[in-house]
This record gives C-alpha cells, structure tokens and sequence, in this order.
C-alpha cells in the first residue's frame, strides 16, 4: 500500500489496468452517485432498450445516499455504503462501459469476472467516514431521480477522493489478501 | 404521581437525534483511540486515525458522522410512578425524531418494503417500552445504520451446540460479514429468551459502554473469549486486514425453553450512537 495514485475522471481501460489491489487511490473529477432505487431504475430502462439519463462510458458511479446539505454546505455526509447490494446491476453496468466503482464491502463473483471482462476497477471509501469525505465534495447537482431524496443520482465534483483499490482487473481482491496476511490459525 | 408533559419528551428526543448524530461517544472514542495503538497493519491504523477524525469534525462542523443517520431506535423505560400528560407518548417520541432529523439535516432513510418509496420525513421509529419502578422517565435515542443491521443474524441452536456452538456462529457471522458491516464493530449479542427475545437482548447489550464489562465474571470472560476469537480472523478495520475487527463484545442473556438455544448477533459499526436522556 505505498502508492498513492491520483485518478482522474472519467477513466480508461489503460488506467484501470494499471491499478492493482492495495493501490491507493485519490480521486478527482466527476463522478455520478447511485445505490439501490437508482440502480434498479437505471437496470429497467437498459432492459426495456431506453436511453439512460446519465453516461455510462468511462464513468465512476459512487456507491452514496448522501444526508442533506445543510445551509452553506455543498453536501452533508457522504461516505460509501454497501455495494454488495448493486451486484445484481453492476456487470450490465460495466457492459456498457462503466469503469469504476466506490463503496464498500465484498463483491460477488459475477461482478469480479465482469471487472476483469470490461477492464473495471472496484475501489472502497472508509465507510462511516462520512463527514471527512464530505470535504473532497466541490459541488454536487441532482441529475436524475430527484423523488428518490437520498437515493437521488447526483454528479459530484470531487477533489482527492481518498479509496483503495479491490478488486482490479487481474483479478486481485484486498478483502481476501487483507484478511490472509492477519489471519492468526 | 410524578407528571411529565409528553412536549417535554418530544423536545428532549428532538435534542437528542441531532447529538447522537454528530457526537459520537466518549465511550467509542475511547475505544478507537485503544484500537489505534494496538492496531498492527499501517492501513489498518491509518483508517482508525481516519475515524477519529470523522468523529471529531462531526462534532465541531454539526455534520453527522455517516450519511446513514438510522432507522430511529427508542428505549423507553417508565418509571410507573409517571403519569404522562398533555398528548400520546408514543406520537411525541415519533415527532421529536421527525423534528430532529429534518432541522438537523439528518438523512432520511425509512421507505415502504415493496415499493421502496421513502416516507419522507424518518418515521415510523421502532419504540421499545419497558415499565420499571420509581418515578422516573429514561430514554435511549439509538439510530441504526442499514449497513450493520443487514449483517445480524439470529440462530435456533439445538441445546446440544453449547457455548462452543454458540462462540462458533458468533464468530462466523462476524468473518463472513468481513468489512460490510463498518468494521471494527460493536457485538451486540443475545443469548436466551426466545425468537424476539434474544433479538431484543442483543440489540440492548448495545446500550452498555462500549467495552464495559458484563457484571457477571464468568460472562464477562466469555465475552473476551468472543472478541479474542473475532480479532484473530484478520479482517481489520474496513475488512482491509488486521488486528482490530471488533471492539467490544457485550452479552445479554435470559433463560430459554429447555427445547431451545436461541442465539441473536446485533453487529453496529463503530458509528455507536446511543444518546441517553432522563427526565
């Protein structure tokens, strides 16, 4: 974990190639958030063959329900939540071009292969660290799903992100190489 | 009779879902700051000097914690030498926590199980009423996160599992939850009782300090056996690896039927909030 990559957004396949688990990452750029009501929207209009109202393409969609700004604030806390629960979305998602992930927890196996298949990367934000987080957000817009509140899809514009990488496109994972090296049997 | 007006319960819970949002406890902090020191893996310490952070801007910049600021959880218990005046004591407490959240820009995170359509405002709250001797009215303002609650578990254990099958699932549900639950996590744990009893214990067990002892010594001991246990898994702070998976494990048991061993593991992310109010 001794490096510490800046990453700027939107992402190429060669970038995210480069990123091994335990990579640190900071993060600057646009990023969109999502988590389960988005998700489940944005996954009904790919099925039904319906335009979606943001870009996929070398995007990063942030795993965050956000609270509310409160007055003078660009937005109120904003750490990751759990990812596992977009699993059923995210390798349609990568399919069409999405390049990165943050949140926080395991992945399953599908969306590991499909990170290795469509060149992703899956990075984690220190989850209940929402306040400090909240500091690298410049400016932050709904852009879809205004009725969902929370669960709205926001386009953030973040400087220095801080994430670790992991699950890479080598097929890496932080969580199980993490756990092996302090494993006491 | 001692009287209390329910205004004054709903201002007090009010007060109270902002504070246990943007001020964590000196009783977790004091966890974390421990956790630091022994923590071994440089990631590991560095996310623990990262929370400690987080909770120290929660607290001067009135932000909260985590984005997820609960499902609102009361503890109530009622002296019952108290007459409660002036309204319905179950509608104020529910007000204050819908006052409290919107004023204090708390997120809302309460939506109908099918549709997923959010109720708007952070209600319905989950109320726990207990009623005690004497005249006094104690409240604990406990918001849940969705991230730590999703990870519980509760086990119908044949009676023959023992304590080692019971330490056995403990420790289970804690590695394979790894870091999706917020580690390094509190244990809250139930052990007795029946199906919503033992649950009910282990969610209370989160009341206790954070690391303060059972009372009971042998209790006690089993709860350093659980943690010793849990923190030899390797799943560190965040799941990243490490030593520090959980901070503290509490007990709560009650007898059960001879028939069962029913077993409830309450897991809450080191956001511990639980505010408590007298009046």
């Amino acid at each position: 974990m001794e490096r510490v990559i800046d990453l700027a957004t939107p992402l190429t396949a060669e970038q995210v190639t480069e990123l091994k688990a335990g990579d640190r990452v900071t993060i600057t750029g646009r990023i969109y958030t999502g988590r389960d009501a988005a998700h489940r929207r944005l996954f009904e209009l790919i099925e039904k063959g319906e335009p979606l109202p943001i870009p996929l393409e070398g995007q990063v969609i942030y795993y965050v329900g956000p609270s509310p700004a409160a007055p003078g604030r660009v937005i109120g806390a904003a750490g990751p939540t759990t990812s596992y629960r977009m699993d059923a979305y995210t390798p349609k998602l990568l399919e069409l071009g999405l390049k990165g992930m943050i949140g926080k927890g395991k992945r399953s196996e599908e969306v590991k292969a499909a990170i290795r298949r469509y060149k992703a990367v899956y990075m984690a934000a220190i989850g209940g660290a929402g306040a400090l987080i909240s500091r690298a957000v410049r400016e932050a817009e709904v852009v879809a799903y205004e009725d969902l509140g929370p669960e709205a899809i926001r386009c953030l514009r973040v400087e220095g992100l801080p994430a670790v990488v992991v699950n890479d496109v080598h097929g890496n994972d932080l969580y199980v190489m993490g756990r092996e090296a302090y494993r006491i049997r | 009779m001692r009287r209390i007006m329910v205004d004054r319960v709903r201002e007090a819970v009010r007060e109270a879902a902002a504070r246990a949002n943007f001020e964590l406890g000196a009783d977790t902090v004091k966890a974390l700051e421990a956790a630091r020191e022994r923590e071994e893996s440089a990631v590991g310490k560095e996310i623990l000097e990262r929370l400690l952070e987080n909770a120290e801007i929660a607290r001067t910049e009135r932000i909260p914690m985590c984005q997820d600021t609960g499902l609102a959880v009361l503890f109530v218990e009622l002296g019952q030498e108290v007459l409660l005046e002036g309204g319905e004591f179950n509608a104020a407490l529910e007000e204050g926590i819908r006052l409290g959240y919107e004023e204090a820009y708390l997120r809302k995170s309460v939506c109908h199980p099918f549709t997923r359509a959010n109720t708007g405002d952070n209600t319905p709250v989950i109320i726990h009423t207990e009623i005690v001797p004497g005249d006094r009215l104690k409240i604990w303002v406990v918001p849940k996160g969705g991230g730590s609650e999703n990870m519980s578990r509760l086990f119908m254990l044949p009676p023959s599992a023992g304590w080692q099958g019971i330490k056995k699932r403990i420790v289970e549900t804690v590695v394979e939850a790894g870091p999706n639950p917020c580690p390094p996590t509190i244990l809250g744990i139930g052990i007795g009782g029946n199906f919503e009893g033992c649950a009910l214990l282990a969610k209370k067990a989160l009341l206790r300090p954070a690391g303060m002892p059972h009372p009971d010594p042998d209790i006690a001991r089993k709860e350093q056996e659980i943690l010793e246990e849990v923190n030899a898994s390797g799943v560190g702070p965040q799941g990243l690896g490490g030593r520090v998976t959980s901070l503290a494990a509490h007990i709560l048991m009650m007898p059960c039927h001879i028939a069962s061993l029913p077993v409830a593991i309450n897991l809450q992310c080191h956001a511990n909030r639980h505010v408590e109010i007298e009046l």
